[in-house]
């Protein structure tokens, strides 16, 4: 009870009750067990915390998604179920979970259950590194990046075996595909972020997000995107987490109007629903990751925001990425697969590793001061500005817009 | 490509498609990508066959719509079939009834009057705004465009179906045209609204080339992708933007000056490289030629009797002859072959569809490109199943 007043006294800063109780809670809980046990049961409620959570994040998701889409092309949008279309979720997962679960005759009939479940489990797995906010970390691991990444890189494997379990030629294709993708693009989105542990000097989240605290000139927050270098990884980034998580303008393996669903095709009912789920986790989980790496973590963006708990920054920053991805499906149409690979391979591994470059010379010009620290933007400025034009016309070579002639 | 060597062994576990095996490039993929399909347009089905992703062969399969059309008009009445062109080319019954009145005016010698042939060439005109808005919404949804810009074509495509509802009473099946004139005269009210849909279909095209046309993938997916040379496009008989996308200059509309096209001033827009951004980009440049056009007819649109006073309707009995009437349609020459021996029913009727006659390049198109290919082919030779088929 005399906790209360703590809400509005300490209203800044990191010691707020608002800040802390999720990690009283959890203690609390964890206290009412027998002293072996707490770290099993403080694990379980981080683990239902993040199922629940997620779960309904991935909910209203699918409902803003379609929203959204709906907006962009000029429709309103589900509108029948409940207010403004808003118990449209339930009405999914009622009609996900009553259809009949077909599994072709001739299918690897184990595989074929696995693929949905591996693939949400190695989804869920990447939630377990990332900062949701201040000390709201699952599991504090030293060398979470990789770790992120290697569980990262697993869900590929699980569309792979989706489609090739599911023995059907357009299954299969896609198979091929993903694999493809993944192996171009898992080389970008590795690059993109080496320059920010050579410059935090570390592999674990939090220590990322420590080094961008602080402020330039008092309201500029010290995020690594905005930095020169920092920009153009984060955009590499962007690419490479739309190309991972199958989002247009990169989902190949499920392309609509090529292979029918891909490996999705011989999914229906409740195994389709977990690979819905299962891409929009990977989607928030690589924003996750987008945020921590680039985006300062749960940092509020201007210095008298602070009281806001940490975990609405990071919500909000979350919503605002995962906007931009709705939008981007709503605009662009989709690529090749030769013309996929070639912009992993001739355009953005060779941009990470310029930037590997800058961002070597941004540290090694870190004492820098006065007008040779506009030198020092101007130089780093060129260093991403030069290979990303000269990059780019090599790779719209023989694409330009055309003038007709009439008769 | 046809007798490359390749072996179809019968198909294995009850699939209907098989792996085929080439001595010389290892195992290749026979596919089938239809007759259901998210982007074959209708009931049309392509088996190709794959080398990775690469199309080494491709048959097109079809029929699957096949209603009989040309049996049934031998044993009907010339008036009677009216109703039956509507079904051929479901997105276009305005032009298709007028190669059919076309054909049977010439048949039985019938004038039009004047103010007939301007609402026909105002109806034609507005159908190839309808089929070209409605193909370049079709062509990008196929390049994964995620439904928007099909969503802002169809905006458009309604504004115009609304229109022709109200003139005909139906939106789609308007059985409009009679022989010797119109079947309804257009109302000042319908003329206005029609005005005003011709001159902000100007500024939805803008909207919709800011959207799309300069993006670099949809250049990047369409570009040099499904060339077409102008010496295998005239062998083959290819009609429409088809033919013009790959520089041959041959529109009806200047060529036959049939109706009072002869009247109007307006330029044919030609192609280079007969690719598939170049059949895209022609259909958007025909729809801006389209609006002058309907700028020029609604202006000069002549007051005066819709119908032919002599006309017959009933006891219709063209005498014994042939006929062959043909315009410029949307997806190319629609043309009515018709043989009368003097009795109420024709005794030849014959249509020549061109999304079928365009459909017989396809594989010459997709031969070395890819599935992704394929589809957007298919989709820039707009066809209609109703009409392929018959």
């Amino acid at each position: 009870m005399n906790a209360m007043p703590g809400i509005f006294a300490a209203a800044t800063g990191a010691d707020s009750l608002l800040e802390r109780w999720p990690i009283l809670f959890r203690d609390t809980v964890a206290g009412f067990f027998p002293a072996p046990l707490q770290w099993l049961v403080g694990s379980l409620i981080s683990i239902l915390a993040i199922v629940a959570i997620f779960g309904g994040v991935f909910a209203a998701l699918t409902l803003l998604e379609r929203k959204m889409l709906g907006r962009v092309q000029n429709r309103p949008g589900p509108n029948r179920t409940g207010p403004f279309g808003l118990l449209q979720p339930i009405a999914d997962g009622i009609k996900m979970l009553t259809k009949e679960d077909i599994v072709p005759r001739s299918a690897d009939h184990l595989l074929h259950f696995l693929a949905p479940v591996a693939l949400l489990a190695f989804s869920i797995l990447t939630f377990a590194v990332i900062p949701f906010g201040r000390n709201l970390v699952p599991l504090e691991l030293d060398a979470a990046v990789l770790y992120f990444f290697a569980a990262g890189a697993a869900t590929e494997l699980a569309i792979f075996m989706a489609g090739w379990a599911s023995r059907n030629k357009f299954s299969l294709l896609a198979a091929m595909r993903a694999l493809a993708q993944l192996i171009s693009y898992e080389l970008p989105l590795l690059l993109s972020f080496v320059p920010i542990i050579m410059l935090a000097g570390t592999l674990s989240m939090t220590g990322i997000i420590d080094q961008q605290a602080g402020w330039n000139f008092g309201f500029i927050p010290k995020w690594y995107i905005f930095t020169p270098w920092g920009f153009a990884a984060f955009a590499i980034f962007l690419v490479a987490a739309l190309a991972e998580s199958n989002r247009s303008p990169f989902d190949l393996p499920e392309a609509e109007s090529e292979l029918i669903a891909g490996h999705l095709t011989e999914y229906s009912g409740f195994k389709y629903a977990l690979f819905f789920m299962a891409e929009y986790f990977g989607m928030i989980a690589l924003s996750g990751m987008a945020i921590t790496l680039f985006l300062g973590g749960w940092r509020a963006p201007l210095p008298f925001l602070e009281f806001i708990p940490s975990y609405l920054w990071f919500g909000a920053k979350l919503l605002g990425l995962l906007l931009l991805f709705i939008w981007i499906r709503g605009t662009f149409p989709r690529l090749r697969m030769d013309q996929l690979t070639r912009l992993a391979w001739k355009f953005l591994v060779p941009l990470a590793l310029f930037n590997l470059g800058t961002a070597a010379f941004w540290s090694l010009t870190s004492g820098w001061s006065g007008p040779l620290q506009l030198a020092r933007w101007g130089v780093a400025i060129a260093l991403v500005v030069v290979p990303f034009v000269l990059l780019g016309r090599g790779l719209s070579r023989g694409v330009a817009p055309r003038t007709y002639r009439f008769a | 490509m046809s007798n490359s060597g390749l072996e179809f062994p019968a198909p294995v576990g009850g699939s209907h498609v098989a792996a085929v095996h080439d001595p010389f490039h290892g195992d290749l993929l026979e596919v089938s990508m239809g007759p259901h399909h998210p982007s074959t347009h209708g009931v049309f089905r392509m088996m190709v066959t794959l080398d990775g992703e690469t199309i080494v062969k491709l048959k097109p399969v079809f029929g699957y719509l096949h209603r009989n059309h040309e049996k049934l008009g031998e044993n009907t009445s010339y008036l009677a079939s009216m109703p039956y062109t509507d079904r051929l080319d479901y997105l276009n019954s305005m032009t298709n009834n007028w190669a059919y009145a076309l054909a049977v005016e010439k048949l039985a010698g019938q004038p039009v009057p004047e103010r007939a042939e301007y609402l026909r060439v105002i109806l034609a005109e507005l159908t190839r705004l309808l089929n070209h808005v409605c193909l370049a919404g079709f062509l990008l949804q196929d390049t994964g465009a995620s439904g928007t810009p099909l969503m802002y074509a169809f905006r458009e495509r309604e504004k115009i179906l609304d229109l022709f509802e109200s003139l005909s009473g139906s939106r789609m099946m308007c059985n409009y045209q009679r022989f010797g004139g119109c079947r309804v005269d257009a109302s000042p009210e319908w003329l206005a609204g029609a005005k005003h849909i011709t001159d902000n279909f100007g500024r939805f095209l803008d909207e919709y080339e800011e959207l799309i046309t300069g993006n670099e993938i949809l250049m990047a997916r369409t570009q040099g992708v499904g060339a077409l040379s102008p010496e295998l496009a005239i062998s083959a008989g290819i009609t429409g933007p088809m033919l013009r996308a790959t520089g041959v200059d041959y529109d009806l509309r200047k060529v036959d000056a049939y109706g009072v096209y002869s009247r109007f001033n307006f330029r044919v827009p030609l192609g280079d490289h007969g690719d598939t951004y170049d059949r895209y980009m022609i259909r958007v440049l025909e729809m801006r030629e389209s609006i002058t056009i309907l700028q020029q007819a609604l202006r000069d649109l002549p007051a005066g009797p819709i119908m032919d006073p002599k006309a017959k309707i009933r006891g219709f009995r063209p005498k014994a002859g042939e006929a062959y009437g043909r315009i410029e349609g949307p997806k190319g020459e629609i043309g009515f072959y018709l043989i009368s021996d003097g009795s109420p029913n024709p005794y030849r009727y014959r249509v020549r569809p061109p999304s079928f006659v365009n459909l017989t390049v396809l594989e010459d198109m997709c031969l070395g490109q890819t599935i992704a290919d394929a589809v957007i082919i298919l989709g820039s030779v707009d066809i209609v199943l109703g009409e392929v088929d018959r």
